[in-house]
C-alpha cells in the first residue's frame, strides 16, 4: 500500500436535500429517506443500487435506511460519531469503501428535526428523554467534571476558546459579526435558505442578546428540521452518471489532544482540523491559494475564524482581520458559505455544505455561483473540536 | 453507541435531593478524586513513572503509557486560563443563577480544571486572575471544588 492515495479515486455523483424549516411535519426517518431518495435520483440511480450507507453523527441506525431502500446486499455500513465533523468525515469513509471495491454506490446522509423535536439549545432543559440527541462517548466526563459547574452544550464548550482567542490575538465581536453578516448576505441569494428575506447588518449582530459571552444570538447557528444526503461512487463509474462528477481530491479527519476535553489542551487552537488540513492538502496536491470557494462549518461565527487559521488561509491569530472587508463574501478573495451556512441556510450537520460545494462545482449554484469554480473546500467541526476537511474538484 | 442527553436524569436528581444542579456520578475511576474533595483536599492523578499530572482521571498516562498512578494532593492555587459568562442557562438548576461564570483554572501543577469562582461577579473575572480552591459540600455525597480570588 506504500504510495497509495485516495486522491481522485471517488466522486460525488448525487446530492439531495429536504426543505429546511422549523417544522418538517415528517418523521425523522421519513425526512432522511426523502433526502436519500433525492440524492439517489439525482445520481440517476435507483434505491436498490445503493450498497453502502454511512450515517453521519449516528442520527439513526443504518438498518432503517437500508430496509426502506430495499437493499438486498448491503456491503458496507458505518456510523461516523464526530458531531458536526461527521458529514465531511463520512466522505472519507465512503471514498475508502468505493476505492477498495468494498461497495459500489455509497449513500452518506444525515438530518434531524432539530427545531420541532429536539433543539440543541434545549439540551439540559429536556426532561423528556425520548427527544434526547445522540452524543459523544466523552459525555460521562463532561457530566462529572463540567456540567456540575454549569457548562453545557456546544455554545458553552466553544465560548471559552473564543474568549481565549480574543485575549491572545485581540479578535473582536465585530469580526465574529462579519462572519454572520456574510452568511446572511449569501442566504438572500438562496431560495432554500431559512433566513432568506431577513437581511442582517453588523449593527443587528452587535445589538443581539448575549447567549454566552462572547457569543451573541447571531453568533450561533440556526436550529432546523431537515436532512441532506450525497451519493459517492468510484471515479471510473462516475463518468457514466447523470451529472458531471465532483471528484474527492483530498479528504482527512483530525482530532485534538486531549480529545476527551477542551480544558487541558496545551494549545487550545490546535484543533482537529489543524491535523487534518495538511493531510488533505497534501493528498489533493493543492494549497489554500488554489481554493475557489470554501464551505466552512459555522456552528458559531468564531469557529469559522479558527478554522480559516487552521486551514492556512491566514496565520494564527489573523482570522479576525481576515474575515473583514468582504474578503469572504461572493466576489471576494475567498467566498465562503455561499448557501448561507448553518448560520443562515440551515443546520443539517454540515451535509448542506457538501451539497453546496457540489452545486458550485457543477455550475448549478444560481445567483451564488462563484464564476468558474474548479476547486472547493468543505470542513466539519464537531464534538469538542474534532475536524474534517474535503477538497473537491470538478 | 447511542447515549442519552442529558446524561443525568434531572427529575431523578430532584427526587433525591433539594440540590437541583447536576451532580457527578462517582465511578471506580473517579472515586478518589471525589473522596478527596469530601475531605477538602484537591487530588490530581500523577504518573508514578514519569511524574506527569493528568485530569480528568483515567487509567493510563498519556505521556508514557504507564498504569502506575498516584493521587497527589495539589496546592489548589492557580490562575483563570479562560472563562465564559452564561447568560442563557441550558439547565433548570442554573436558571436562578444566570448570568453566571464558568472558569477554566490552570493549577500551579499545570493541569486545568473547570469550575466556578464563588466570590466574584462575572464582571470582575478576567483571564489571569489568581485563584485558590475551596470546597462546597453540595450534598451529603458530593463536595465540589470551586475557587475564590487568591489573597
Amino acid at each position: 500500500m506504500e504510495g497509495f492515495t485516495l486522491r481522485d479515486k471517488a466522486a460525488i455523483v448525487g446530492i439531495g436535500e429536504t426543505e429546511y424549516s422549523k417544522n418538517s411535519g415528517m418523521s425523522h426517518l421519513a425526512l432522511l429517506l426523502q433526502a436519500a431518495t433525492r440524492a439517489i435520483e439525482d445520481a440517476g440511480l435507483s434505491p436498490k443500487d445503493i450498497d453502502g450507507v454511512v450515517i453521519a453523527m449516528g442520527v439513526i441506525p443504518f438498518e432503517d435506511i437500508a430496509v426502506n431502500l430495499g437493499t438486498e446486499d448491503l456491503k458496507y455500513a458505518a456510523s461516523i460519531l464526530m458531531g458536526g465533523a461527521s458529514a465531511t468525515a463520512s466522505l472519507q469513509s465512503a471514498a475508502m469503501a468505493v476505492a477498495f471495491g468494498i461497495a459500489t454506490n455509497v449513500l452518506c446522509l444525515t438530518g434531524w428535526n432539530a427545531y420541532s423535536a429536539m433543539r440543541v439549545s434545549g439540551i439540559g432543559q429536556a426532561t423528556d428523554l425520548s427527544s434526547a440527541m445522540p452524543v459523544m462517548s466523552t459525555m460521562p466526563k463532561l457530566r462529572d467534571f463540567e456540567m456540575p459547574y454549569g457548562l453545557f452544550g456546544p455554545a458553552q464548550w466553544y465560548a471559552p476558546l473564543a474568549m481565549r482567542h480574543m485575549h491572545e490575538y485581540g479578535t473582536t465581536s465585530r469580526q465574529l459579526g462579519a462572519v454572520a453578516v456574510t452568511c446572511r448576505k449569501h442566504a438572500q441569494l438562496n431560495e432554500r435558505a431559512m433566513m432568506r428575506g431577513r437581511p442582517m447588518a453588523i449593527e443587528d449582530h452587535q445589538n443581539s442578546r448575549m447567549i454566552v459571552t462572547p457569543f451573541r444570538l447571531f453568533d450561533c447557528c440556526l436550529e432546523s428540521d431537515g436532512a441532506a444526503a450525497v451519493v459517492v461512487t468510484s471515479a471510473e463509474r462516475a463518468t457514466d452518471m447523470r451529472h458531471r462528477p465532483v471528484y474527492i481530491m483530498g479528504v482527512a479527519e483530525g482530532h485534538p489532544v486531549p480529545v476527551d476535553q477542551i480544558a487541558n489542551r496545551q494549545d487550545m487552537f490546535q484543533i482537529g482540523l489543524s491535523y487534518a488540513a495538511p493531510r488533505a492538502f497534501a493528498m489533493a496536491g493543492v494549497t489554500p491559494k488554489d481554493i475557489d470557494v470554501a464551505e466552512i462549518y459555522d456552528c458559531f461565527t468564531w469557529t469559522v475564524i479558527c478554522q480559516l487559521e487552521a486551514l492556512g488561509f491566514c496565520k494564527r491569530g489573523e482570522g479576525g482581520p481576515f474575515v473583514e472587508g468582504g474578503r469572504i463574501e461572493l466576489g471576494g478573495e475567498l467566498p465562503i458559505n455561499t448557501h448561507g451556512g448553518l448560520l443562515s441556510q440551515a443546520h443539517v450537520i454540515g451535509m448542506n455544505h457538501i451539497v453546496e460545494a457540489v452545486r458550485q462545482l457543477r455550475g448549478d449554484a444560481g445567483a451564488a455561483q462563484v464564476k468558474d469554480a474548479e476547486i472547493a473546500l468543505v470542513t466539519g467541526w464537531g464534538d469538542l473540536g474534532d475536524g474534517s476537511v474535503a477538497i473537491l474538484r470538478r | 453507541m447511542i447515549e442519552l442527553w442529558p446524561y443525568c436524569n434531572i427529575e431523578e436528581v430532584k427526587n433525591l435531593t433539594q440540590y437541583s444542579k447536576p451532580l457527578p456520578m462517582i465511578t471506580a475511576e473517579t472515586r478518589e478524586f471525589w473522596e478527596g474533595c469530601k475531605r477538602h483536599e484537591l487530588l490530581i492523578q500523577r504518573c508514578k513513572d514519569c511524574g506527569t499530572y493528568r485530569h480528568y482521571p483515567r487509567p493510563m498516562c498519556p505521556n508514557c503509557g504507564s498504569w502506575n498512578v498516584e493521587w497527589a494532593k495539589v496546592s489548589g492555587k492557580g490562575k483563570v486560563y479562560t472563562y465564559i459568562v452564561a447568560h442563557q442557562p441550558f439547565h433548570p438548576g442554573f436558571f436562578a443563577d444566570a448570568p453566571y461564570a464558568v472558569v477554566i483554572v490552570e493549577l500551579e501543577e499545570g493541569v486545568r480544571i473547570v469550575s466556578n469562582i464563588v466570590d466574584c461577579t462575572p464582571e470582575d473575572i478576567y483571564i489571569g486572575i489568581p485563584v485558590e480552591v475551596e470546597f462546597d459540600d453540595v450534598t451529603e455525597e458530593v463536595t465540589l471544588p470551586r475557587f475564590r480570588k487568591a489573597t
